[in-house]
């Protein structure tokens, strides 16, 4: 019970942040792939650096062991593919899952559409998982990480990154600052 | 018609989500996401309606395994985002039941929609994870999965997207 006042906690601040930030709304979100509206790519880069940052740091200040968070399951094949299908869903819809839900709870009516297009796609996945299910399963990696693909030390892996992500937003200013 | 107020600055709303899901980390252990809720949901009614459609697939199986699908950790997380947006749009006064930037709905859009949302389904469970649950919170715990991922869906939207330039004005 305690866990799932956690999840309903939680899960209001995301949508309030994505709100914020104007998610909810298709051109915006598809503007990103016409190099037109760099919202998504500052949002995510900022969060991204934000989280892992905090995991680094909070984990040197032992707050929390950061061993102990969830990687996800790495599965070369699947996540390439999938990756290449979800892109092109994404500028179709101007939506990705998380926020088609914030489309339509501030009334964007396309947020519904591209939800009943994910029940669609996932359930035909489901009923065809059977036939699916080796390529699903294939190229399996494990909980990888890039600090340990490179063999470098996490704070280097996490200096690195930072530093790809803070020249990427740089970049983005300075464009914008041109036009 | 009254113009929607403007939204907050990109980078301080990504450091505010940043620390959503650092505080989700710290206090579950595990990340963000989305997809997940949108599977557990479809395995839920496949199993309603169906058991027997459901017991064949491993995938509806292990949504259907831990306990009720319709108060799995996922599924309420997603209902607090819909109360968040919604209170935060609210708030803001750009709370509006309308189509995107028109009054009107357009067919090709919603036909766009509907498809674009097959597409990320099927996407979202090959990866196993969407944007908030594999690129971003995977992202940051620096998962190659999550990283290939995240590359992939930006290669496949900046190709597409010129070959559908009218789409979304």
């Amino acid at each position: 019970m305690n866990n799932l006042l956690i999840a309903g906690g939680v899960g209001v601040a995301f949508g309030w942040a994505l709100e914020c930030a104007g998610l909810g709304d298709p051109p915006k979100l598809a503007g990103q792939f016409y190099l037109r509206d760099f919202t998504v790519l500052k949002v995510m880069l900022s969060a991204m650096l934000t989280a892992m940052l905090g995991v680094f740091w909070g984990g040197r200040l032992g707050m929390f062991n950061p061993a102990a968070f969830y990687v996800p399951e790495t599965h070369l094949l699947p996540q390439l593919v999938g990756g290449l299908v979800f892109g092109l869903g994404f500028v179709l819809s101007g939506l990705c899952p998380g926020t088609s839900c914030v489309a339509l709870a501030s009334g964007r009516i396309e947020g519904a559409a591209t939800m009943l297009g994910l029940f669609t796609g996932l359930l035909l996945v489901g009923l065809a998982f059977p036939s699916i299910e080796p390529f699903y399963r294939s190229t399996p990696q494990g909980p990888l990480t890039l600090q340990r693909l490179t063999g470098l030390p996490f704070g280097v892996m996490v200096a690195l990154v930072t530093v790809v992500a803070l020249s990427v937003l740089a970049w983005i200013s300075k464009r914008e600052a041109a036009r | 018609m009254r113009a929607l107020r403007s939204y907050a600055d990109p980078h301080v709303a990504g450091v505010c989500l940043g620390l959503v899901l650092l505080a989700c980390f710290a206090l579950t252990g595990q990340g963000l996401g989305a997809s997940g809720a949108f599977a557990s949901v479809v395995s839920g009614v496949v199993g309603a309606v169906s058991p027997e459609t459901a017991v064949n697939s491993a995938y509806f199986r292990s949504y259907l395994q831990d306990g009720s699908p319709w108060t799995a950790w996922l599924v309420v997380e997603i209902i607090g985002v819909l109360i968040g947006a919604a209170t935060s749009a609210a708030l803001a006064g750009r709370i509006r039941l309308t189509f995107a930037r028109s009054t009107r709905p357009s067919a090709a859009r919603l036909f766009a929609g509907v498809s674009g949302g097959i597409l990320m389904g099927i996407g979202a469970a090959l990866a196993r994870g969407c944007t908030s649950g594999l690129a971003l919170s995977g992202g940051a715990m620096l998962s190659v999965g999550a990283w290939v991922f995240m590359v992939a869906l930006f290669l496949a939207g900046f190709l597409s997207a010129p070959l559908i330039r009218r789409l979304w004005p």
